[in-house]
Order: structure tokens, then C-alpha cells, then sequence
């Protein structure tokens, strides 16, 4: 237990989430251990004591998470109501407390998955590993991010910026990653054997990561090699897809997918509409934000338009289409793959993008990178044309 | 009965009217039925289906199961009869006729749904009948009807002849034969399988019942169930193991075949493998090739696993396959159709009736042919020859030939298609199980295999005792609130609660969801603990600790550690509130406010 609670403060670290030494994580199986010690000990385990868990973590989140997460959770914010449409379906909304007192933890998280205590930081929970824990503090930190500059779009519009906004906004300007230049060079194709595709696969996941174009290491990977589609698990984490890869036949005669990506269906279909072999998907922050965006205040849509959303709407090149994750009547794999034909790639609102490339993720990759720089542009263009 | 005031002044009450609070009892001795309004306080604390159903067996837990006083229940959920997303199933609960402990079986098609409808919770039935009969109801009207007719008739057979009075509960010719491991069949092909509750049925001379019923069960907030049905649906649609391409909906639950076979955890030739290198050709691909099936399923469900051929077939379950393929070695694929169907009109459990022939094999050194399987299985269930001996399950099989290390069980009850050594968070499972070796009671394969909510390590025991834990008290709760726990691989209780709440009025929350269900799992074993069941009933057969599996495409399967084994369960005992054997502790009872039970 004390490998995975020191695995996942790490992460933490590394992916910019929470600053070193800040990760207090607990797990308990018949005794409960923590990462390190911490004053907050006591008061997280009478949270322990309250809930029928068996991992907690708490920290405060690095910049620029920690001004937005404060700004947004100020005033008398009871819960923050995220509008990504991932955390939407996973996580509900985010409870907001004053007090980092067990009782009130308690309270909140006896429904949510998380709690965010102004000012202190993040509590969540898993009933099964503390990765649970992690992607839970992970979806907090990445929809308050998309959140905050969704509002700062749409209050631009309406001339009601508050100065508090405008000064944690330039301040998250100073903090935002930096994109390369240019793309890392991948494993390139013709593919020799199986196993250099589970390593072309493993690799392209570890660089969508390492280059932060993903929430909490979740996205999806594929690549077409022969009569197979090499696919990541689901709930994988994408910097650790070794093992993780599904090999499921083109013909559907053997369900080894049952475990593959919420989107193999997605993947399939794009496969067969563009003859394509790479495909990459991650949730790079500014083309799901620029993906929300939308002008029409009053539109019948408000409130579903990552669902309902009749517009055809584009990014530069890239068409924005409405879906949700999975196969549901509005689900991405009706949506996507059509939209995939002629591009390069496709922004799923409010979800992430997708991407694809003919033998190997070396284009794939790079479509990645270039169109969440120009999202990232066209983002800061917005306010300076309004 | 036991008051449960102190329990209320603890706090453990959540507000709620759960259901009718209409309980109808039978006493098939007298002829009588009566209805008993809950005490809304019981109803509160033990939600509905499993939690409820307990409540009346605690009392009688201790009588043989064929005493007439012993009741046979049949438990609704609070959302049963409701739109809720998945909720047409109902519990059916006695002591286990197999294994001497609890039984009890989530099990689909209407009852419960119509039960509901008739304005009725759950049916407690006890006594013995003089002649065969049957319990038929209809809204507010109970009958006993002569079912003498019926004797010997096969499941299906009564469910055509019956059909029109509603949905059909009914036991085969296997339960009339005393066949252990014999079902209670609801509407011809879902099957409260496991346990021998058919065998509880028989003992009181009751062949079926049957139920329609007319009302509107009732729902507090339409807007707010819509919504939280439509949270809980999209979740369903973003889950591969549900709605995939290759997940239940579209390949029903042979879907898991191919992946259980993939990660060499397929129990093959009565454990002594893990791996069937036919399985390959016998996976749902082959299944839909040979068969072309349409699905159906459960009430209120849009997964809808169940798979029906062009030609009627019906379609195993991935144990069923499983275990009348790897198991028994055969390779013929209409073979396992024929044995899967024999057992349904019979009234068998595929599990016990696949992996009684599995030990049979093994000990008689005979390799079964496909004739040779559907004449063990006719004579099983006619109680002739051979077969009378096998239709008391392997362990009782096994101990007259004097070896009952060849028995795959745990308390008596057959283990499933997953090989413990592929999962050792199964492996604690089988054994903490309350009703024997059951995969569904902490469902570990959910994130040892499926990946849900998060991967596991499935070759480590580390956390395991609390993962299992925690999950036992989870799906104490889905079977109490009688919803399917397949959904439970796409949402959490947190969906759950916000649905209850929507159907009762009153918020309830998932945490307060998983302390009822600790009170519910603990509750069974202080019953086991009655019947005389210790930590020496909580074991897995020496096989597993001693051989190992099919190893092979870079996965080892080596024989579990049997002390590691040894330290999880003792942690999961302490975890659980239990002593050094397995018995629940005093402090702890009181804790979760249940001393009065002890
Ligand atoms: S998923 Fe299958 S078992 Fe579950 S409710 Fe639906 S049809 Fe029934």
C-alpha cells in the first residue's frame, strides 16, 4: 500500500498537479499508512473512521490550479459546477467547505467524491486503490481549469469581469505549460513484430502525457497492425500502457475488447472511414475550452450543447462536433468518426481531441500538439477582439 | 422479533418509506395467508430485497431446511415496479439445502416487478402442503391451488401453461428429486440458481407461484428519478464491459469468455488447468455464428445480456459455459446448449450441476462425450442411478468416494469460471462469502479483470481484505435495493442513492447506503455463526495452494501463497468485526448498533 500512496503523490508532482512534499495520501487495508507525516493526520483519520473507504488524499494544488480553485470556490460557493462534459458525467459537481473539519469532510463526501476546502486544498477518496483518489483530485484540478477560462471568455462578452478575475487570470498566464517546439520523434513504421507495436503504442501514450495534453493520464491510443487494432485498456493510464494494451481482431471474432477504451467503437469506426492507422486521443485544456465557446447566450440548447449542439462549428481547420463519452444515442462514436473523413483531427466538445495519422503517431502526435497551440492562440485572441 | 429501537437511537436510521411496507405471508400448513404492514423502522433499516428477506430468516436460521417453519422468501427492492435503471430483480432467500448456511439469489425476469404492482414488498412463505400446489396472486386476491397436475413437469413447460397469470416462479423436476443444487426458475429462463433454494420449495410441497398485479408504484419525484436515471444511463454508455462493442449488451455475458480464457484463469478439467486451448472456437462469436440470437433481459433494463437463438435456444451464461466446456473438457459447442437447457427445465444450478460432473470425471477417470454429459445430467435430475449420488453436489460425491480434497467448493457450493489462482482478490472472496463459493458477493473480477472503477493487481493480496470487504457491503445493498450489479461496472451507489432518494423522498447518500450494508453482510455471519460455521469452513480446497495453473503468454499462474492467504482473510476478519475464527465480536455488534442479534 505504502508503494502506491508514494507511486501517486509522484504523479502528482510530475504532472504539475500539487507541489513536492504537498501529496498527503492515506490507505488502509487492516491498518492504515500514509505517504508521510502531516498535522492534518488526525483530523483525515476521523474522515477514515466516517467513510467506508480505503484511500484518502489531500493536498493544495499547484499554480495555476490553486488561485483558480480559490477564486472559483470564494464568496459563498457551496459546490462548483463543472461544465467539461467528462467531469460532468463522473464526477457530478464539486463541493466547497470553509472548514477543514472531519465532520464537514465527511458530510460532503459521504455523496461526492470530492471536497474542496477554500483555501487548504483537496480531499477525495477510493474504495478500491488510491488511484481512485488521484483521478478524482486530477478531474477537480482539470475542470476548474476549463471552467475558469470558459468564464473569463464568456464575462469578457459581457463586459463583467471583476478585478479579482482579470488578477487571477494573468496570474494562471505565468503558469501555463510550455508546448516544444516541435514534436518528439516516435517509433516510426513498418512495425516488424506485435511486440514493437505494444511498444509503439506504450510509447505515444507516455509522450501524450509527459507533454501534459492529457487529464489524469486518461485519453486513449490505437494503432491498426494487420488484422488488429492494438488498443489501450480502459482506465488506463496512459504513461503506463505496458501490459495495458488490448489486441482485438478487426472481424469481432474474439470480445477482448470488453476491457478496451470506452471508445474502441469510435476508434473502429474511424479506422474503416479514413483508412487511417494511428489514432491518439487526449484532453488538451484549451481545445476543450475553445470547444465550449459559444456566443449565443440564449440558444434552447443551453445547458446540453455538448450534446445537442445543432451548429456546425470549427477551430481553424478542425471541426467541433457535440458527443459524449461512449456509445449512448448521443454518444462520440456516432458523432466522431464521420467528422474525422477530411481532418487531420476532431474536437469532441467539451471532451477532448482526437487525432490520426497513416502508419505511425508521428503525425498523430503532431496534429496533437499543433492544434492545441492553436487553440491555445486562438483562446488569447478572443478577449483582445472582444 | 428483535427490537431494533436501540439501533434507531444510535443514529443508523435513515428516514425512509421503502416500498408498500406490505409484507404477504403464507403458511402453506394451514392454508392461511395474512398481510403484515413493516414496522416502517425495520423496512428503514434493512431497505428491501436482501436486507429485508434476512430479517425474517435471522429468526428461523437455525432449523434444517426442510423444517416446515423455515420460510422461503421472496423480497422486492424499494425501486422495483419503478423506472430506476435496472431495478426489476428480486431476492430469494432460505437456508442454503447445500451448504447448511444463508442462501439466498438475485434473480431477474418480472416477479418482482409484478409483485410490486400487486401492492405487495415480498412473500414469506412457510409450512408444508399436503399435495403439490401452487400460490397464485393476483392484485390483492391469494390463492392455494392443487398443482398435482404439474408433478414432474419441466420449468418452461410450466411457464407456458401458467403464463397468463402473470409472471411464474416454479421448481423442476430436479427439486421434487431432492437434487441439492436444484433453482427456483422465474418465467421460464432466469434462474435464482444457486443454493438449492428449489430443493426449500419442494420441502414444503410448493411447485410455483405465480403474481400479476395491476397498480402504480408509487415515486416521490418523476423529475428527479428522470434525471438520476439519465446520469446513471449515460455512465452505462461510457462502460465497454456494458455497451462496448463487445460488452454485455451486444455479446451478453459470454462476452467474458474470450478475456477470461486470454488471462489463463478458465478453470479447466476441474482445476486442474487454467487454460482450454478450444475455448477459442467456443466464444460468443461462435455462439452467434451457430445460434444468430436476439437479446432480452430483466425489467427496467436497457443492457438487456440475456440471448435467445433464431430457433428458441437459449443462451448460456458465460459460467455455464465455461464450466460445461473448460471444466468438463468437452469441445462440442451444441453440447453445452443441450446441457444448459437440461438443467433450466430440470431446475438445476449450471455452476454446482458443470462442476459436480467436473469431479466426477476426475475421480472416475471417465472423459465425458456430449452423451454421456446429457444422460448424467437427465439422471440427476430424475434422481436415477448415478445420478442421485451427483445431485447431492461434489463435496457429498467426492467425501463417499473418500476424497473430498476433489470437491472445487467452499462450504459445499461449487465454485464458479474464474480460477482463484488468476485473482487472489477472488480467491478471498470465494471464502468470506457468506452463501459459499460465490463471484458475486464481492465481485472482485469487476477491477481485477474489468478494470472498474480502476485495475487491480490481480496476482497480489495487498488491500485486498478491505477492497473485498467494502465490496461485499456494496452489493449488499444492490441486492437489497434489488438492482442489477452488472450496472455497478459503469456507476457507484453515489448514482444509486440519488435514484432512491428520487423514488422515497427522502435524501439518503452513498455512504449511509454502505453502512446498511455492513449491518446487512455482518448480520450473515452471525447467522452462519448459528449454523456452526468457523474460519475452517472458510478455505479453498487444497488444489489451489498446492498446483499450479496453465501458465503460458508471458502470465504465470502459480499455486496461491497459502500464507499470504491466510494473513489476508485475518485481516479482512478484523476489518469485518470478527474474532481470530471467524465469529462476529460482541464490541463490534454493538458498534453497528446489532447486539441484539448475537
Ligand atoms: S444487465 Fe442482464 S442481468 Fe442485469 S438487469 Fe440487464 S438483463 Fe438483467
Amino acid at each position: 500500500m505504502k508503494k502506491l500512496l508514494e507511486k501517486y503523490s509522484a504523479k502528482m508532482v510530475s504532472a504539475g498537479l500539487a507541489e513536492s512534499g504537498n501529496p498527503l495520501l492515506g490507505g488502509l487495508d487492516a491498518e492504515l499508512e500514509w505517504n508521510r507525516e502531516d498535522p492534518a493526520i488526525p483530523v483525515l483519520e476521523e474522515v477514515f473512521g466516517g467513510l467506508s473507504i480505503n484511500s484518502l488524499l489531500f493536498s493544495l494544488p499547484a499554480e495555476p490550479y490553486r488561485s483558480i480553485i480559490d477564486y472559483l470556490a470564494s464568496g459563498d460557493v457551496h459546490s462548483i459546477k463543472p461544465e467539461d462534459s467528462e467531469t460532468r458525467t463522473f464526477m457530478h459537481d464539486l463541493p466547497v467547505i470553509r472548514d477543514f473539519r472531519s465532520d464537514l469532510i465527511i458530510e460532503k463526501l459521504r455523496k461526492r467524491k470530492s471536497v474542496i476546502i477554500r483555501g487548504k486544498g483537496i480531499v477525495t477518496w477510493g474504495t478500491v486503490s488510491p488511484e481512485q483518489a488521484f483521478i478524482f483530485y486530477s478531474s477537480v484540478c482539470f475542470s476548474c481549469f476549463v471552467k475558469f477560462f470558459s468564464d473569463y471568455l464568456r464575462d469578457s462578452r459581457r463586459g463583467s469581469l471583476s478585478r479579482e478575475q482579470e488578477r487571477v487570470f494573468r496570474n494562471a498566464l505565468k503558469n501555463l505549460d510550455k508546448y516544444p517546439d516541435e514534436p518528439p520523434a516516435l517509433m516510426s513504421a513498418p512495425f516488424g513484430n506485435r511486440e514493437d507495436v505494444y511498444r509503439a503504442v506504450a510509447q505515444a501514450g507516455r509522450m501524450t502525457v509527459e507533454h501534459r495534453l492529457v487529464d489524469s493520464f486518461f485519453g486513449n491510443v490505437s494503432l491498426k497492425w494487420g488484422d488488429t487494432l492494438f488498443i489501450s485498456q480502459t482506465t488506463s493510464s496512459l504513461d503506463e500502457l505496458e501490459g495495458c494494451i488490448d489486441p482485438c481482431p478487426l472481424d469481432g471474432s474474439a470480445c477482448t475488447s470488453i476491457t478496451a477504451s470506452s471508445e474502441f467503437s469510435a476508434h473502429m469506426d474511424i479506422l474503416r472511414l479514413t483508412g487511417m492507422k494511428a489514432i491518439l486521443h487526449g484532453h488538451p485544456r484549451f481545445s476543450v475550452i475553445m470547444s465550449m465557446d459559444c456566443e449565443k447566450e440564449n440558444c434552447e440548447f443551453r445547458g446540453s450543447c455538448h450534446i445537442r449542439c445543432p451548429e456546425p462549428r470549427f477551430i481553424g481547420d478542425i471541426p467541433v462536433v457535440p458527443g459524449e463519452v461512449g456509445t449512448g444515442p448521443y454518444g462520440l462514436s456516432n458523432t466522431l468518426p464521420p467528422a474525422m473523413r477530411n481532418s487531420r483531427g476532431v474536437i469532441v466538445r467539451g471532451h477532448g481531441l482526437f487525432t490520426v495519422s497513416g502508419e505511425d503517431f508521428n503525425g498523430a502526435f503532431r496534429n496533437l500538439l499543433s492544434i492545441e497551440r492553436m487553440c491555445r492562440e486562438e483562446y488569447f485572441k478572443l478577449p483582445e477582439r472582444i | 422479533m428483535i427490537q431494533f429501537k436501540t439501533l434507531l437511537l444510535k443514529g443508523y436510521s435513515y428516514a425512509m418509506t421503502v416500498g408498500w411496507g406490505r409484507i404477504l405471508h403464507v403458511d402453506l400448513s394451514s392454508g392461511k395467508h395474512r398481510f403484515e404492514d413493516i414496522d416502517p423502522d425495520v423496512s428503514r433499516l434493512w431497505i428491501g430485497g436482501k436486507g429485508l428477506a434476512g430479517y425474517y430468516l435471522l429468526p428461523e436460521i437455525t432449523r434444517s431446511p426442510d423444517d416446515p417453519a423455515l420460510p422461503l422468501i421472496f423480497m422486492a427492492g424499494p425501486l422495483t415496479g419503478t423506472p430506476a435503471p435496472a431495478s426489476g430483480r428480486i431476492c430469494v432467500m432460505s437456508k442454503s439445502p447445500l451448504t447448511g448456511a444463508i442462501g439466498d439469489c438475485s434473480v431477474g425476469g418480472g416477479f418482482g416487478w409484478q409483485l410490486k404492482k400487486a401492492g405487495i414488498d415480498g412473500i414469506v412463505i412457510t409450512g408444508v402442503s399436503r399435495r403439490l400446489c401452487g400460490i397464485e396472486i393476483s392484485d390483492e386476491n391469494v390463492s392455494i391451488e392443487d398443482a398435482g397436475r404439474l408433478e414432474g413437469t419441466g420449468t418452461n413447460e410450466i411457464y407456458s401453461r401458467l403464463k397468463d397469470k402473470g409472471s411464474v416462479a416454479c421448481i423442476g423436476p430436479a427439486a421434487e428429486h431432492g437434487v441439492l443444487f436444484s433453482s427456483i426458475m422465474v418465467d421460464g429462463t432466469f434462474a435464482a440458481g444457486r443454493g438449492g433454494l428449489g430443493l426449500v420449495s419442494a420441502s414444503k410441497n410448493l411447485k410455483y407461484v405465480t403474481v400479476h398485479g395491476t397498480g402504480v408504484v408509487p415515486v416521490h419525484d418523476q423529475e428527479k428519478l428522470r434525471k438520476a436515471g439519465e446520469d446513471i444511463r449515460r455512465l452505462i454508455a461510457a462502460t465497454p464491459a456494458l455497451t462496448g462493442e463487445h460488452g454485455l449488451q451486444n455479446c451478453g455475458t459470454a462476452a467474458c469468455y474470450d478475456l477470461i480464457s486470454c488471462r489463463r484463469m478458465m478453470p479447466t478439467a476441474n482445476f486442474r488447468k487454467t487454460f482450454f486451448p478450444p475455448a477459442q472456437s467456443m466464444n460468443s462469436h461462435a455462439f452467434a455464428d451457430a445460434y444468430r440470437p436476439k437479446r432480452y433481459g430483466c425489467k427496467a433494463c436497457h443492457v438487456l445480456c440475456k440471448r435467445v437463438g433464431e430457433d428458441g435456444t437459449h443462451l448460456p451464461e458465460f459460467e455455464t459455459m465455461s464450466h460445461f466446456s473448460a471444466l468438463i473438457e468437452n469441445e462440442n459447442l451444441s453440447a453445452v446448449t443441450e446441457a444448459n437447457r437440461i438443467c433450466n427445465e430440470a431446475g438445476m444450478d449450471t455452476i454446482s450441476a458443470g462442476a459436480t460432473l467436473a469431479c466426477f470425471s476426475e475421480i472416475s477417470g471417465e472423459k465425458l462425450t456430449p452423451a454421456r454429459i446429457t444422460e448424467l445430467l437427465l439422471d440427476i435430475a430424475a434422481g436415477k442411478g448415478e445420478g442421485s449420488e451427483l445431485g447431492q453436489g461434489s463435496l457429498r460425491f467426492a467425501e463417499s468416494k473418500g476424497c473430498s480434497d476433489l470437491s472445487m467448493s467452499v462450504k459445499g457450493m461449487e465454485l464458479p469460471g474464474y480460477d482463484p489462482r488468476g485473482a487472489y482478490g477472488m480467491a478471498l472472496g470465494y471464502v468470506t462469502s457468506t452463501r459459499g463459493a460465490c463471484h458475486l458477493r464481492a465481485y472482485p473480477i469487476s477491477h481485477e479483470i474489468l478494470r472498474k472503477p480502476v485495475a487491480t493487481d490481480r496476482f497480489s493480496f495487498a488491500g485486498k481484505a478491505r477492497i473485498v470487504k467494502i465490496a461485499e457491503d456494496m452489493n449488499a445493498v444492490i441486492d437489497s435495493l434489488t438492482v442489477c450489479k452488472f450496472f455497478l461496472f459503469g456507476c457507484s451507489l453515489e448514482e444509486y442513492s440519488s435514484v432512491l432518494s428520487a423514488v422515497t423522498g427522502t435524501e439518503t447518500s452513498a455512504q449511509d447506503l454502505l453502512a446498511a450494508g455492513e449491518r446487512i453482510y455482518f448480520r450473515e455471519r452471525v447467522m452462519n455463526a448459528k449454523c456452526g460455521f468457523t474460519s475452517d469452513d472458510d478455505d479453498l480446497p487444497p488444489r489451489f495452494f498446492a498446483e499450479e495453473g496453465s501458465s503460458g503468454d508471458g502470465i504465470d499462474i502459480p499455486p496461491l501463497n497459502r500464507e499470504d492467504f491466510l494473513e489476508a482473510r485475518s485481516k479482512y476478519y478484523r476489518i469485518r468485526g470478527l474474532d481470530g475464527k471467524g465469529i462476529p465480536l460482541e464490541n463490534f455488534a454493538e458498534e453497528l448498533g446489532l447486539s441484539e442479534l448475537l
